[in-house]
């Protein structure tokens, strides 16, 4: 197969910081709006990065200035060590694959890929192996002599891909290139990305805003909202402890429920909170917190347990179950806000009746307090 | 779903064959009555008076004189259309790139001269050019010139006012065709390693071909038959066929003669046109996009 690609990664990767890319203190203003607003991201050599965020969020700023179709109002880029801020696009090495198809209609899927060759000057001969193997290399041998216009969506991208990595650069970036495929096709797509990837061991700077695309497919994730990096971290880590109330919100679902911290406790610490409503509840503090702060505490669905009423914790009532297969939701009425608690199906516990009274307890480190801003 | 040749869409409603036709009417009858009657009269003319033959065609090509404006003609469009491609190319290109009220000021710059009169266009670039016009007048004072140039009745102020008359034909075709092409064309070419011109040459340029041919074929055919600018800017020496034609209607009257030319002239355009539609098929794949 791609052997030959292959080989030339590795040896490429030897290199010490190749594939790094670094973002310093980047800021982008567009008239009114500042598009990004300080943003440091320092992305490891060969690292899958996804940046995930809502949409307006900066996402795409960011990687025009990776790029180099954009300029800085400040900071700076630096690609494998390289200061390459003021660089123009064609001088960084980059493979990129966008959002909209953009193959060049006029070309032959073949030319497509050997475009980024015969700009590198590489002779005929070695232009048509070389785009003969990417192709291969994204299941489309065979569709060579096509025009991009004869070719699915999803065989599009793959083109594109082929077309991106074929110059082995030691970066690839990508902008929602999944996000005009239908669900299947994007999941397939979405394996290929990363088996190639992992494969020729390139470093992947992938924007979505679909969360399951980039915790899925990214070894870490950098979350961005109104031009602000919020957390970069694992999936794993996101979910578990997001650093922000946004992040707490955006991956996967939480409730949330405003309370007081009853004493000062540092990150990670164990506190009470007095929530809304009365009740006293044990949390985890997200950050230094001092005592009388206001806070909202985030529990996830899933964590939420059910026990007998009166058996200690803060009470529910259940208004609603929603049966959905796998699992069960549960709307309970506290003192508080409305409580959202999930059930799988099998779970011991027989499924509440709406109007049961149950009592809700949830594991500190299951409850992450935020200051109110 | 089945196509009918003949009926079409408009505002959401489908018109029937029939309907289509008696909407088309007035526009077909204005065609026939002013347009392909006198055409084919003249024709008709050329060829059977004074008898059946082909003696008025042969009469074109045998005098040197009419051949000479015939070549001139075809040389006079073909320079005046190089000459609108080069201006009007990177005219379009700025307007395609910009937005907001620089994007209505070029547009407004374009178009404007389409709203007027092209005598007028005209007898301002005799303003300009004549002995103590304007140009002449900045060369002196600078002390290029000593004497005032003779810039008036010269093939080169026929070449120059004609592409300026016609530029608007040029960059409107180009201007479309350049807006078609997103952006992220320019920026796959750029980051694929295509400095500036190498993404123009591979990638701008072959997509714009299509609008290249219209607007070449635009200003070529209505310069091939453009008569005020050539008459008023262009001496004797510089006459074109549609002034050719004119003198011998209204002049000297033979009407058959100038059926003859316009004959000519008009196989010429119908081969070209045929050849353009030939070399437009290009743009079916490019239509896809
Ligand atoms: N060229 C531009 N001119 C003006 N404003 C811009 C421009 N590009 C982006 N913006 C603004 O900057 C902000 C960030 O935009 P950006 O495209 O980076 O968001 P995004 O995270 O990629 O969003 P999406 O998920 O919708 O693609 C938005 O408020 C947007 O309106
Ligand atoms: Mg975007």
């Amino acid at each position: 197969m791609s052997k030959y690609l292959h080989e030339r990664r590795n040896s490429s990767i030897a290199v010490g910081s190749a594939g790094q890319v670094a973002v310093r203190d980047l800021v982008k203003r567009y008239a009114d709006v500042v598009a990004v607003n300080g943003v440091s991201l320092d992305v490891r050599g060969g690292e899958f990065l996804a940046l995930l965020g809502p949409s307006g969020s900066g996402k795409t700023t960011i990687l025009m200035n990776i790029a180099g179709f954009d300029f800085p109002d400040s900071g700076r880029i630096e690609i494998s060590g390289r200061d390459v801020t003021w660089m123009s696009p064609d001088k960084r090495d980059l493979g990129m694959v966008f959002q909209r198809y953009t193959l060049f209609p006029h070309m032959s899927v073949l030319d497509n890929i050997a475009f980024p060759l015969r700009m590198r000057k590489v002779g005929r001969a070695e232009r048509e192996k070389r785009a003969r193997a990417a192709l291969q290399t994204v299941r489309l041998d065979g569709y060579g002599d096509r025009r991009p216009a004869q070719l699915s969506g999803g065989q599009q991208q793959r083109v594109a891909l082929a077309r991106a990595i074929v110059y082995n650069p030691q970066v690839l970036l990508m902008d929602e290139p999944l996000s005009a495929l239908d669900k299947n096709l994007r999941e397939e797509m979405q394996i290929e990305i990363k088996h190639l990837q992992r494969k020729l061991g390139v470093t992947v700077i992938f924007v979505t805003h679909d969360q399951t695309e980039a915790l899925t497919m990214a070894d870490r994730v950098a979350v961005l909202n109104l031009g602000a990096l919020q957390q970069i971290g694992a999936p794993k880590d996101l979910y578990e402890a997001p650093a922000t109330e946004f992040v707490a919100g955006f991956i996967g679902e939480s409730n949330f429920w405003p309370g007081i911290a009853t004493s000062d406790a540092a990150a990670n610490e164990q506190l009470a909170v007095q929530l809304e409503g009365g009740e006293i509840a044990q949390a985890c503090a997200a950050t230094p917190l001092r005592k009388g702060t206001q806070v909202r505490l985030a529990v996830r669905p899933e964590r939420v347990r059910l026990g007998p009423a009166a058996a200690g914790g803060v009470g529910g009532t259940v208004e609603e179950a929603i049966y959905a297969g796998s699992v069960t939701t549960l709307m309970l009425r506290t003192k508080g806000p409305i409580l959202r608690a999930r059930l799988s199906a099998g779970d011991e516990t027989a499924e509440p009746r709406p109007g049961a009274d149950l009592s809700l307890t949830w594991r500190p480190q299951d409850a992450r307090a935020y200051p109110t801003s | 779903m089945t196509k009918r040749p003949t009926s079409f869409t408009l505002g959401g409603r489908t018109y029937s064959p029939a309907a289509s036709l008696l909407l088309a009417t007035p526009f077909i009858l204005v065609m026939i009555l002013a347009f392909l009657l006198p055409l084919f009269t003249l024709l008709h003319e050329s060829l059977s008076v004074p008898k059946f033959n082909l003696d008025n065609y042969a009469r074109v090509f045998d005098q040197e004189v009419y051949l000479r404006v015939m070549l001139r003609t075809l040389r006079i469009s073909a320079l005046v259309t190089i000459a609108a491609l080069l201006l009007g190319y990177p005219l379009a290109w700025l307007i395609a790139r910009s937005r907001g009220l620089l994007l209505g000021l070029l547009l407004i710059a374009v178009l404007l001269p389409l709203w007027t009169s092209v005598l007028v266009r005209t007898y301002a670039w005799l303003v300009l050019l004549q002995r103590n016009g304007v140009v002449n007048q900045i060369l002196t004072a600078l002390g290029l010139v000593d004497a005032p140039v003779q810039f008036l009745y010269t093939e080169g102020a026929v070449v120059l006012a004609m592409s300026h008359v016609l530029l608007p034909f040029m960059v409107l075709p180009l201007y479309a065709a350049l807006r078609g092409i997103p952006d992220d064309y320019m920026r796959a070419a750029q980051v694929l390693g295509a400095g500036g011109f190498a993404a123009f040459r591979h990638v701008v340029l072959p997509l714009t071909l299509p609008g290249v041919a219209s607007g070449c074929l635009m200003v070529f055919l209505l310069a091939l038959g453009f008569f005020v600018t050539p008459a008023l800017v262009g001496g004797p020496q510089q006459m074109m066929l549609a002034t050719l034609v004119q003198q011998q209607v209204t002049e000297l009257l033979d009407w058959p003669f100038s059926g003859a030319i316009i004959g000519v002239l008009l196989a010429f355009v119908l081969c070209l046109v045929l050849i353009f539609n030939r070399l437009i098929r290009l743009d079916r794949f490019v239509g896809q996009v």
